[in-house]
């Protein structure tokens, strides 16, 4: 039961992050439950069939059929990440006043919607796949029964899930004013840390060099196994040992997306004389 | 164009397959969810083949942090992969989901 739990927890934390950053970035968008609940859905469906064709997916491509499938729906989950903070940073005029507002300016475009949709699904089908296999096979073993199991991975959800709505939640606190800035930043490492994610696979699939395999060591200040380490691992991008690859597509994304953000924002002068 | 990306991928594909035969992997097996051998001797500063076979129902992820690999590997499937080159140390694997059980480390001797 305890195996079941403490598995179950850590896969619904790290696709929580993720959910919880999104939920806090839509706050206030008109339909995003339903796009939300949509990609939540879409994300369990897909880690259904995942963990079911597991067997073809590694043996893919000469082996790396697993490496090489992580890095491209991480890849996507970037893309959709970045077209988002894109079009909201252009639009940031129309949103700096109220949710009300932002509300009404977003339901006009309800392209971004579907790309944060797009990211709930793919940060659930990544987590959730795992824990699908696992459940799988403790069932198989036999070794422990099913009722325990179920327990377990129940309590671990719940777990997982009050994790990911206490950020989202805890996000909030942020005023509406703010929450813009600080959800885009928010959103910016996100695509980073994934990007950097990507380029590990890609590394591991011999598409990309390394680059240097280990650029630092500092798994003895904070280890990525620990569960802190791999809240920022999620958040940030965090590695303890990074290779050059990983950091230079990090570095790439985070820097890209700011400073594109910071050009798509319109001038505050002229948002004083509208506002006038 | 679109023959040459082939014949590119095919050249690539035959090349790693080459790779992976040039070096004899190294066959690990998975029993009642234990590694065997779960301690590994290899040299220092060379790409390591490492050759996985699931004996157990069910499936398991070759987890290290160590050596930055995350593996899945299907009941009674087979994952192939490479590590390294790796500097002389102590490296430690796991099952993912039989962390209690699977446990192994790499050791890579210094000098040569």
């Amino acid at each position: 039961m305890l195996a079941a739990l403490l598995i179950v927890f850590r896969e619904v934390f790290e696709a929580g992050l993720i959910v919880g950053i999104v939920l806090a970035a839509t706050e206030g968008v008109v339909g995003r439950a339903r796009w939300i609940a949509g990609g939540i859905g879409s994300g369990l469906a897909g880690a259904a069939i995942v963990a079911l064709c597991a067997e073809a997916i590694s043996n893919a491509l000469a082996g790396v059929g697993q490496e090489a499938f992580n890095a491209a729906i991480l890849i996507a989950a970037v893309l959709m990440l970045s077209w988002h903070s894109l079009w909201m940073s252009r639009h940031a005029r129309e949103m700096s006043g109220t949710f009300k507002t932002l509300g009404r300016d977003v339901a006009a475009g309800r392209k971004t919607l579907a790309a944060m949709a797009v990211v709930v699904a793919v940060a659930i089908l990544r987590e959730g796949s795992e824990v699908v296999l696992f459940l799988f096979g403790i069932a198989a073993s036999g070794g422990e029964s099913l009722a325990s199991m179920a327990i377990g991975s129940a309590g671990g959800l719940a777990a997982g899930a009050a994790t990911a709505f206490a950020l989202y939640r805890g996000l909030l606190i942020i005023s509406p004013k703010r929450l813009f800035a600080v959800t885009n930043v928010l959103i910016a490492l996100l695509a980073a840390g994934m990007a950097g994610q990507a380029a590990v696979f890609l590394v591991k699939a011999g598409a990309l060099p390394p680059l240097g395999d280990q650029l630092w060591d500092t798994s003895h200040v904070l280890a990525d196994d620990t569960l802190l380490g791999r809240a920022l691992h999620v958040l940030t991008g965090y590695a303890d040992r990074p290779m050059g690859v990983q950091l230079l597509a990090w570095s790439a994304v985070l820097v890209g997306l700011l400073a594109a953000g910071r050009l798509a924002t319109p001038k505050p002068e002229r948002r004083g004389a509208v506002a006038a | 164009m679109r023959l040459t990306f082939a014949a590119a991928v095919l050249a690539a594909l035959s090349l790693t397959t080459a790779a992976l035969a040039a070096a004899a992997p190294i066959v690990m097996t998975l029993d009642h969810h234990r590694f065997s051998p779960a301690e590994v001797a290899v040299p220092a500063g060379e790409k390591i083949t490492i050759q996985l076979i699931n004996h157990d129902p069910a499936t398991e992820e070759f987890d290290s942090h160590d050596l930055k690999v995350e593996k899945l590997v299907t009941p009674g499937g087979r994952a192939t992969f490479s590590v390294g080159p790796l500097a002389p140390g102590r490296y430690s694997f796991m099952g993912e989901f039989h962390p209690n059980t699977a446990q192994g480390h790499l050791t890579v001797a210094a000098g040569r």
